[in-house]
């Protein structure tokens, strides 16, 4: 499975960076709902990530569901781990999980503790 | 044709026969619904693996026909 280029690159992408958010549209312009939630979330928790827009290549569009055996987008990866997609990002980010994942991480993030 | 809540719940509690399933018409357009679900076998799972066993027992209609599916899972309260 890996030497099929689409998962190469994808595996890359996700071990170069720390937070790797794969989503329809950009940080900027979200292209989908889900995703533009995902993207407010990282925002609120003050988090660098890169934006990957799978509209830009259907080859991960469908490649990336197959690497985390999971069928929709977004898709979060922390340190190289699929973290989830909009609800599981949504329902951590509520239960202050999402947060503590990035600081056990040691992932720089907007600290505002207290 | 977009699922029906029945389809939905017919599916799940096949897989898991002790599932309760919650749903949420979250956009009266009988397409975009919020599930949550119950079950015991999702005891020591991750949430990502919860959510992957009830896409599983949808099988793999999530993000085909069905693209909204606003999916929350506990374990039942012992």
């Amino acid at each position: 499975m890996a030497e099929d280029p689409v998962q190469a690159t994808i595996a890359k992408t996700i071990a170069d960076n720390d937070v790797v958010l794969f989503m329809k549209g950009t940080r900027q312009f979200p292209q989908c709902g889900f995703s533009a939630t995902a993207v407010k979330i990282l925002d609120h928790l003050g988090v660098p990530f890169k934006d990957v827009n799978v509209l830009d290549d259907m080859g991960v569009r469908d490649g990336i569901k197959n690497y985390s055996n999971w069928p929709t987008i977004p898709q979060l990866y922390v340190k190289g781990e699929f973290v989830g997609g909009c609800d599981i990002m949504r329902e951590m980010y509520q239960a202050g999980e999402l947060h503590d994942l990035i600081c056990e991480k040691g992932i720089p993030h907007a600290h505002h503790h207290g | 044709m977009p699922m029906s809540s029945a389809d939905i719940e017919r599916l799940i509690k096949i897989k898991f026969p002790d599932a309760s399933v919650q749903l949420t018409d979250l956009a009266g357009d009988n397409d975009h619904w919020a599930a949550h679900v119950v079950t015991s076998a999702f005891k020591g799972k991750s949430r990502v693996q919860q959510h992957q066993m009830v896409y599983d027992a949808l099988g793999g209609r999530m993000g085909g026909v069905l693209h909204a599916l606003q999916l929350t899972t506990a374990l039942p309260a012992d």
